[in-house]
C-alpha cells in the first residue's frame, strides 16, 4: 500500500523540466540575456550540470532569479555577481580569474611557451647535428631492420 | 553452480597473471627460450579463465539468479533481455570484469599473432601485460567482487538505472574498454623497451598498430557515448566536459599524439624517447579515468560507486604503475639516442607540433577536471570548473591543430620549404576561405562561429584531398595515371587522408549545431501548429501505452514544411516503476542537414502539453566525422607494413609506389 501511494505521489507530481514555458520572458533580448547567464550556472546539487538544462527545483529556482534580476534592471554581471553573493562561487561553471586560480588560467599558455622553446632546441639541435649510422644494432638486427623498412 | 565456477576461474587467472608476471620476465633476461615461452600460454590461459568467468556472470544475469548480489542490485526478472545482458557492464563490479577480460583478449592476441616479435620483447611484453592484470584481478577479488551471494535472495531485484536501458549500453562501454585498456599494449611495449634499454623503428612500427587498434576503438566508444546523450538526455547536448568524459577524452587525445609520433620512430629513428613517454602517458591517463570513475572523488554525472576504499585501492595501482614507469623511464631513457638529422622546416618539426599542442591541450583538460579537488585541498574554496571554462581554454589549441594540420601533413620529411608546400595547398585555402565568406554573407546574424568553422573544416577536407593528389604526383599525370597512382598508394597514406577529413567533418558539425541551432519551448494544445525555422509542427494525440517494463505517455507530432509533411515525430515520457523514475525519449527525425529534436513535456492544467522543438543542423556530422576518422584508423591497420599485431610478413604483393 506504501509502495502504491509512493507510485502515485511521483506520477502525479511528475518531473520538472528545464527551462518552461511559463518561466520565459516576454522581451527576447532579455530572455536570450537569462539564457546566456544559466548557462554558466551551476545547478547546485545536481553533478556538473547547469541550471538551463537542468531538471532539479533549486535549478528552476535560480533560473527565475536570474530573470528576476534582469527584469530589475540588473547587467548580466551585476545579475551573475548577485547569484554568487549568495551561493558562493561554487555555482559558477567557468571559475573567476582570481589569483587563487591562476593556475587553472596560465597552465595551458605556460605549458604551451614552455613546451615550444623546448620542442625549438631540440628540432634545432637536430638540424644540426651530422647524420650517424645506427650504432646500437648487432649486424643481425640491422639487416632485419632494414628488411622490415622494405616491406 | 556457474557462478561458483566463474569465481574460482578468476582466482585461478589472478594465480597465472603472477606466474606470467614473473618467469617471462626471469626468462627473457638470462635468455631462457623455454622461460618465455611461457607467457604465451599464461597469456592465453588467463584469457579463457577470464572469458568462461564473464560468461557465468552473463549467465546469471540472463537467468536472473538473485542470490548474486549484483544481479539483485542492478536487474529485474522483467527487463528485456538485452538489458539483462548490457546489465552484466551496467555496474561497477561486472564492468570491473569486462574491463579485464579486454585487458587479457590483447594479451591473448599478442601471444597468438605476435609471432614475428622477437622472443625477448614479447616475453616482457607479456609480462608487463599479466602485472596490470594481476593488479587488476586483485582489486576485483578483493574489494569488488561480483560473484559475492546473498544469503536470502531477494524476491526480484532493483532493476537498471532506466537511462542505462538502452541499446547504447550494448556497444558504448565494450568500444570505450577496448580504447582505454587497448593503451596498456602501447604500455606494455614501451616499459619493455625500456627494460631492453632500446627503441627502434621495428618497435614503433609494432607498437603502432596497437595504439592505432585502440585509438580507433576510443574514438568509436567516444563517438557513441556523445551520441547516446544527444538522444537519451532529452535536450540534444552531445558533449558536457563532465569529469567522466574527460576521462575518456584524455587518453584519447594523447593517444593521438602518440599515433604521430611513433611515425617519426619508425621513419626517421628520432623522438624515441618522447615516443616512450607518450606510450606511458596514455596509459596512465586511462588509469586516471579508471579511479575518477570509480572512486568517487569528483563528482560527474555517470560516476559508478562512491566507495572509498575502492578508490584507494585503484589509486595505489596508479602510482605503482604510473611511477614504476616513470621511474624506468627516468633512468634507461638516456640511452635512447636519437641519430636522425632533419630541418627546422620539416615534416619531423610539424609532428613535433602536432604532439606540443595535443599535449598542452590535454594538460588544460587534465587540470580543469582536477582543480576543484585541487582548490579544495589547498584553499578550502570548494569550486566547480564546467563547460564554460573548457569551451574557453580548450578551443584555441585546437583551432591552431586544425589550421596547421593540412600543411604539416603535407610537407616533406627531412627538409621542407613552407612555401613550396603552401602552393600545392593554396587552391585548398582559397575554397576554403570563399565558402566561410559565402556563409557569412548568407546567414543572418553575423556570429562568425559559423563561417570560420565551415572555413576550417573545409580546409581539413580539401587538404586532406591535395594530400592524397600530391601524393599521386596529379601535376606530372594524365588523370588516368593519377587515378592509378591514388589506388595504389600505401593503405596507411589513404587512412591519414581519411581521418584528417574525417576531423574536419566533426568540425564542421560542432560549429554547425552550435552557431544554428534553434530551440523552441512552449505549451500547445492539440491539433494547434506551431512554427520553429523553416518548419511546422502539430501535436495531434498523447496515448498511453505501457513497455515490458515501463508505462509510457507517447505524443505524436506531425512535421511539415510549407504544406508538405516531412516526419511523424513520437516522443515519449516514460515512467520506470522499479526504479521510480521518469525518463524522456526524444523522438529525432534524422537527416543529414538537419535533425527535428521533439521532447514532450507535462501536460498542463488547461489542456495544453509542453513541447520543446529543437531544429540541429548538421549534427550528426559530428558523429559521421568521428567514424569517418575510425576509419581512417582502420585503413592504416590494414596497410600491410602494419598488420594487426605488428606481423610484417615479407611477402605478398608489391605496391607500385613505394612507401616513403
Amino acid at each position: 500500500m506504501r509502495h502504491l501511494f509512493l507510485i502515485l505521489t511521483l506520477l502525479l507530481s511528475s518531473p520538472l523540466y528545464a527551462v518552461e514555458p511559463d518561466e520565459i520572458l516576454s522581451d527576447p533580448v532579455l530572455e536570450q540575456r537569462a539564457r546566456d547567464i544559466s548557462k554558466g550556472l551551476r545547478c547546485l546539487v545536481c553533478r556538473n550540470e547547469n541550471i538551463d538544462s537542468s531538471n532539479a527545483g533549486i535549478a528552476k529556482d535560480l533560473r527565475l532569479l536570474v530573470r528576476e534580476r534582469l527584469v530589475a534592471g540588473d547587467s548580466n554581471t551585476e545579475a551573475v555577481d548577485f547569484i554568487v553573493d549568495r551561493y558562493g562561487e561554487y555555482v559558477l561553471l567557468k571559475p573567476r580569474m582570481t589569483r587563487e586560480n591562476a593556475v587553472l588560467y596560465l597552465i595551458g599558455p605556460v605549458l604551451l611557451i614552455v613546451g615550444a622553446i623546448g620542442a625549438f632546441l631540440y628540432l634545432r639541435r637536430r638540424s644540426r647535428r651530422p647524420e650517424k649510422p645506427l650504432d646500437n644494432l648487432s649486424r643481425e638486427e640491422a639487416d632485419r631492420l632494414e628488411q622490415l623498412l622494405k616491406d | 553452480m556457474f557462478a561458483e565456477i566463474g569465481h574460482f576461474t578468476v582466482l585461478l587467472a589472478f594465480a597465472m597473471s603472477i606466474v606470467q608476471s614473473i618467469v617471462p620476465l626471469i626468462g627473457a633476461q638470462r635468455n631462457w627460450a623455454g622461460w618465455m615461452r611461457l607467457a604465451d600460454t599464461a597469456a592465453l590461459a588467463q584469457f579463457l579463465l577470464i572469458g568462461f568467468s564473464f560468461a557465468a556472470l552473463t549467465y546469471s544475469f540472463v537467468v536472473s539468479d538473485f542470490s548474486l548480489a549484483i544481479v539483485a542490485a542492478n536487474s529485474h526478472s522483467a527487463k528485456p533481455m538485452l538489458y539483462k545482458i548490457t546489465g552484466v557492464w551496467g555496474n561497477h563490479e561486472g564492468s570491473m570484469l569486462l574491463w579485464i577480460l579486454i585487458l587479457v583478449f590483447y594479451g591473448a592476441l599478442v601471444a597468438l599473432f605476435g609471432r614475428n616479435l622477437p622472443s625477448a620483447l614479447k616475453a616482457r611484453v607479456l609480462s608487463v601485460q599479466a602485472m596490470i592484470s594481476m593488479a587488476f584481478l586483485a582489486f576485483l577479488i578483493f574489494t569488488s567482487n561480483p560473484f559475492l551471494r546473498i544469503a536470502v535472495p531477494p524476491a526480484d531485484g532493483n532493476d537498471l538505472n532506466p537511462l542505462l536501458q538502452d541499446p547504447g549500453l550494448a556497444f558504448h562501454p565494450p568500444f570505450l574498454y577496448l580504447g582505454y585498456v587497448g593503451l596498456s599494449m602501447s604500455f606494455s611495449f614501451a616499459v619493455a623497451a625500456l627494460i631492453e634499454g632500446r627503441v627502434d623503428a621495428a618497435w614503433a612500427r609494432w607498437v603502432r598498430p596497437w595504439t592505432l587498434l585502440a585509438w580507433v576503438t576510443l574514438t568509436i566508444g567516444i563517438a557513441l557515448g556523445s551520441w547516446w546523450a544527444y538522444y537519451e538526455l532529452g535536450w540534444g547536448g552531445w558533449w558536457f566536459w563532465d569529469p567522466v568524459e574527460n576521462a575518456s577524452f584524455m587518453p584519447w587525445l594523447i593517444a593521438a599524439a602518440l599515433l604521430h609520433s611513433a611515425i617519426v620512430v619508425e621513419k626517421r629513428d628520432a623522438l624515441k624517447s618522447w615516443t616512450v613517454l607518450l606510450a606511458i602517458l596514455a596509459f596512465s591517463f586511462s588509469l586516471i579515468g579508471t579511479f575518477i570513475v570509480r572512486s568517487g572523488v569528483i563528482t560527474s554525472v555517470h560516476a559508478f560507486a562512491n566507495d572509498p576504499e575502492r578508490g584507494v585501492f585503484i589509486l595505489a595501482i596508479l602510482t605503482v604503475a604510473i611511477g614504476g614507469a616513470l621511474t624506468l623511464y627516468a633512468a634507461r631513457a638516456g640511452q635512447l639516442r636519437t641519430t636522425a638529422v632533419f630541418g627546422l622546416v620539416s615534416r619531423e618539426s610539424g609532428l613535433v607540433l602536432n604532439n606540443l599542442l595535443l599535449v598542452v591541450a590535454t594538460a588544460v583538460v587534465f587540470f580543469g577536471t582536477i582543480w576543484p579537488l585541487v582548490a579544495e585541498l589547498t584553499t578550502g574554496r570548494k569550486l566547480s570548473v564546467g563547460a564554460p571554462f573548457f569551451d574557453a581554454a580548450f578551443t584555441p589549441f585546437m583551432i591552431v591543430l586544425v589550421a596547421i594540420l593540412p600543411l604539416g601533413a603535407i610537407l616533406p620529411w627531412k627538409r621542407a620549404q613552407v612555401g613550396k608546400s603552401l602552393k600545392n595547398l593554396r587552391g585548398a585555402m582559397a575554397l576554403s576561405i570563399a565558402l566561410g565568406v559565402l556563409v557569412w554573407s548568407l546567414q543572418t546574424g553575423g556570429r562568425m562561429l559559423a563561417p570560420f568553422g565551415l572555413a576550417l573544416a573545409a580546409w581539413l577536407v580539401l587538404g586532406a584531398a591535395m594530400d592524397l593528389l600530391v601524393r599521386a604526383r596529379f601535376r606530372d599525370n594524365p588523370i588516368r595515371t593519377t587515378l592509378r597512382r591514388l589506388r595504389n598508394l600505401p593503405r596507411s597514406d589513404w587512412g591519414k587522408a581519411v581521418a584528417h577529413a574525417g576531423l574536419g567533418l566533426t568540425v564542421f558539425g560542432i560549429a554547425a549545431i552550435t552557431a544554428w541551432e534553434q530551440e523552441d519551448i512552449r505549451v500547445v494544445d492539440l491539433n494547434e501548429r506551431f512554427t520553429v525555422g523553416a518548419y511546422d509542427f502539430e501535436l495531434t494525440k498523447v496515448i498511453d501505452q505501457n513497455g515490458q517494463n515501463y508505462s509510457a505517455q507517447i505524443g505524436s507530432v506531425t512535421a511539415y514544411k510549407g504544406s508538405r509533411e516531412v516526419a511523424q515525430l513520437r516522443p515519449e515520457k516514460r515512467f520506470y516503476p522499479v526504479q521510480q523514475m521518469p525518463t524522456t525519449e526524444a523522438a529525432i527525425d534524422i537527416g543529414l542537414t538537419r535533425d527535428l529534436y521533439v521532447v514532450l513535456g507535462d501536460k498542463q492544467d488547461d489542456g495544453g502539453w509542453t513541447i520543446r522543438t529543437y531544429i540541429k543542423p548538421f549534427s550528426n556530422w559530428i558523429w559521421i566525422g568521428s567514424l569517418v576518422m575510425a576509419l581512417g584508423g582502420c585503413l592504416s591497420l590494414t596497410d600491410r607494413r602494419y598488420r594487426v599485431a605488428g606481423a610484417a610478413r615479407p611477402s605478398a604483393r608489391r605496391v607500385a609506389e613505394p612507401a616513403e
